[in-house]
């Protein structure tokens, strides 16, 4: 049985609380899912559109424009894929555990649908960049893969994408699961330093960062150019991805919430 | 030894793996509206 006519009350809010029925903080404005849901289908083509023309031009200008590396020839053009994947793998895990973060301080309803959804997408993010550097690791260094710091942390955190995944869906109660998820993404957090120092703190084939925050990058401008239009178009597309999923799962949500009224109503 | 086998490969796992992921969210969201639109006609405008 579908309801006709629902009631308010038979729509659900996920855990709206006092704040987000009143307005005063802007965090807990978002929690009311139509809000949401009208705020972000107004964001999604923009997303959507500049991902898409921001990586047509930087995988143009690197693969068609940027010169080939001195040493490894066109090869290097498989970095204009798996660097920003790399970086991607990255921030995605960060927001991930930043929704986590959310989820468990501020009980927003919307971060344990945000986690649930950036998960499976970072997932498949972290594992195009261990197959494009497996992929670029095989001309440069004879091999597919070694067990050092850098390969191997990256890989901890493809596991911990899929351990969230695995987590979030083990539990017949959403929230346990939710509970569950976002404590493993607080703690895999502690991955995203090693990560990012791995390459000072052991030896390891993998070379050292070429753009730092602190120092000029040691790359060429027609070359990094491209590169960071492509991690801009990544990103962006990221973000495309992930709206359009959170709004599927609002209104998920909502018809599971709907179906659930009405069969109170009827029994 | 040439490279393109290995930089055609990487941009292969790249575009299947987007076009995977787009398509899919794109899906999912498409029957989400429908779903919801049958059961509760007031949320077409959310969507």
């Amino acid at each position: 049985m579908t309801p006709s006519n629902p009631t308010p009350a038979a729509v659900p809010t996920a855990h709206a609380t006092p704040a987000s029925r009143g307005g005063r903080l802007s965090l807990h404005r978002f929690a009311n899912p139509g809000r949401f849901l009208r705020l972000a289908a107004r964001v999604q083509p923009f997303l959507t559109i500049s991902a898409i023309l921001l990586t047509a031009v930087g995988l143009g200008l690197g693969v068609f424009v940027a010169p080939a590396d001195w040493q490894q020839g066109d090869a290097v053009r498989i970095m204009y894929v798996h660097v920003p994947a790399a970086w991607l793998a990255s921030s995605g895990y960060a927001a991930l555990a930043l929704a986590s973060l959310v989820s468990l301080v501020w009980r927003h309803p919307l971060a344990d649908l945000a986690a649930a959804e950036i998960s499976p997408v970072g997932a498949a993010i972290t594992a195009v960049c261990l197959i494009t550097g497996s992929l670029w690791g095989r001309p440069m260094w004879g091999t597919y893969w070694v067990w050092d710091g850098r390969l191997t942390s990256v890989l901890i955190l493809f596991f911990l994408y899929a351990g969230h995944v695995m987590l979030v869906r083990a539990f017949d109660d959403p929230e346990r699961g939710y509970r569950a998820g976002a404590i493993l993404a607080l703690i895999g957090a502690l991955d995203l330093p090693v990560i990012k120092f791995s390459v000072e703190w052991w030896n390891t084939l993998h070379q050292k960062a070429s753009i730092t925050l602190s120092g000029a990058p040691a790359m060429s401008p027609s070359m990094l150019w491209p590169l960071l239009i492509c991690a801009l178009g990544f990103s962006l597309g990221f973000a495309a991805i992930i709206t359009a999923r959170l709004r599927a799962s609002v209104m998920e949500r909502r018809v599971r919430g709907l179906l659930a009224a009405a069969a109170a109503r009827a029994t | 030894m040439t490279h393109l086998p290995f930089i055609a490969a990487s941009y292969a796992v790249f575009f299947a793996s987007v076009a995977w992921l787009a398509v899919g969210a794109a899906l999912r969201l498409k029957r989400a509206k429908a779903r919801l639109a049958a059961i509760d006609p007031r949320a077409r405008g959310d969507a």
